[in-house]
């Protein structure tokens, strides 16, 4: 039977920490992309043209309706046989910041269709274009009902980085990969990735709850 | 399409009207809710706009803050027609930059107040002008500030609409709509949603602007006592047209049309 060697522990602790910069750069950085791009889904399926509305609408829904891990693997692999080459990381980010764009952007168009009619009404009473309506008046207020939503997927886009390892990223999980091949033991790698997960997602979702409120007392919601 | 050749592109002559609905037309589906309208309001006039509900009144507002289209006719405001523009000597459908432009002449409050709740009193009343009209924020804010004097909020102004009441946020409506400066301004049934109380809070600031401003307006009230008080002229709405309009010593005194007389009967006893 295995047993739970402590010294093992000390000794790969870090590279574990190394790792858990590189997976919390890679959620991040993807995050960013997934919310910028998230909003401008969104945004894309509310213009006055039908066949805009039309493709964005079946392009999120394609890539919701897909794995995420198809996607990374068609950044990586298939697109070389286009001229595309992009590095692991690249790819990396790219695949998964679009494919959270996709989720977010039904977020965000929850959130814009809960602003009140009236809100729209008073913007044209005052003659703001399209764009002043959406940054001045409506987006602002479609957001904080969006913030449980948008922290549900950072926590989610944090726990789907392993996908990464598949092409190579050096994440948390291919660095425990590698340990355990080296070391022959997978007993402590992975369980310390497991704590790690949990140590850095419990807290994040208290604080997205903290900031949530603190958004909507600011907006005075 | 309709023939759009009958309307001129422009009104001239010595007493152009503010606000003119001409033969307006608006339906939805196969109901119609205004039928070949027409309608004048010369600059400085207050008309009231009563009826029973379903009659066509709140739309005739909204029709002419754009916030509906209409199917027939056309709107012109202070001489200048605003659902349409003229296009190689007749008039077209006007784009979205055409009514941005005379947009600029209407303002309008609303039943539920509809202010900004994420912005304070103030802010709210300086946002226009500021992402609009263009105004630095100095600007802004002392004319903001004198219209909140104005409406009775000055010492709120820091407030956001959550902390107001229903008669607080109404005239930060009204102070809202103000700062842009309109030359015609709506009310629709803007006491509608207030506790009786503070009715009263609401209906003295527009009181004040029809005794001090020479403002054109144009409201839609159930509110038969302060119709009959402020108006120059008040149109009695059934069925999508002007059943019967005079002044309001006329129009409650001495209702000439059965369908008045019945409803002002119910009016009156409701009270």
């Amino acid at each position: 039977m295995f047993e739970w060697k402590w010294d093992f522990v000390w000794e790969i602790m870090p590279r574990l920490i190394e790792a858990t910069g590189n997976t919390l750069l890679a959620a991040g950085a993807g995050y960013a992309i997934a919310v910028v791009l998230g909003l401008a889904l969104a945004l894309g399926q509310r213009t006055p043209y039908a066949v805009v509305t039309f493709v964005v609408r079946e392009f999120v829904e394609f890539i919701r309706s897909t794995p995420l891990i198809l996607q990374i693997f068609f950044v990586f692999y298939v697109g070389p046989q286009f001229g595309i080459r992009l590095s692991p990381w690249m790819s990396g980010m790219i695949a998964i910041g679009l494919h959270y764009a996709c989720y977010l952007s039904e977020v965000y168009r929850g959130g814009i269709e809960s602003v009140a009619k009236g809100q729209w009404e008073a913007a044209t009473a005052l003659n703001m274009t399209t764009a002043q309506k959406y940054r001045r008046i409506i987006i602002p207020q479609a957001i904080p009902p969006a913030l449980a939503g948008m922290g549900n997927y950072l926590v989610g886009i944090f726990k789907d980085t392993p996908m990464l390892s598949v092409i190579g990223v050096a994440e948390l999980i291919h660095t425990a990969n590698a340990i355990g091949s080296e070391n022959y033991r997978f007993l402590e790698p992975y369980t310390m990735v497991g704590i790690i997960f949990l140590a850095i997602s419990l807290p994040a979702a208290g604080l997205i709850r903290l900031f949530e409120g603190r958004v909507r007392r600011k907006l005075g919601l | 399409m309709q023939d759009l050749s009958r309307f001129p592109l422009e009104l001239t002559g010595d007493d152009v009207p503010m606000v003119r609905f001409q033969q307006v037309r608006k339906s939805y589906g196969s109901l119609t809710v205004l039928d070949n309208l027409d309608l004048d309001v010369a600059p400085g006039e207050m008309v009231t706009i009563i009826g029973p509900s379903g009659s066509g009144k709140t739309t005739v507002l909204r029709m002419l803050m754009t916030l509906e289209t209409i199917n027939g006719g056309v709107i012109y405001v202070d001489g200048k027609p605003l659902t349409h523009m003229p296009k190689g000597g007749k008039l077209v459908p006007a784009n979205e930059r055409h009514l941005r432009n005379r947009r600029a002449d209407i303002g309008m409050c609303f039943q539920h107040f509809n202010l900004f709740p994420h912005m304070t009193a103030l802010e709210n009343c300086m946002e226009g002008p500021v992402h609009v009209l263009g105004l630095t924020k100095a600007e802004a804010r002392d004319r903001s500030e004198d219209l909140l004097e104005l409406v009775g909020m000055i010492d709120k102004k820091d407030q956001h609409p959550s902390r107001l009441s229903g008669g607080q946020q109404q005239r930060v409506a009204i102070a809202r709509a103000l700062a842009m400066r309109p030359k015609v301004m709506l009310f629709d049934e803007v006491t509608s949603a207030l506790d009786p109380e503070v009715i009263g809070e609401v209906t003295n600031v527009i009181r004040g602007l029809v005794d001090e401003h020479n403002l054109t307006m144009l409201m839609v009230t159930h509110q038969m006592g302060f119709a009959r008080d402020i108006s120059d002229r008040v149109c009695f709405f059934y069925a999508g047209r002007i059943e019967e309009q005079g002044t309001p010593a006329d129009l409650f005194g001495n209702p000439q049309k059965e369908r008045t007389q019945q409803f002002l009967s119910a009016v009156k006893e409701a009270v």
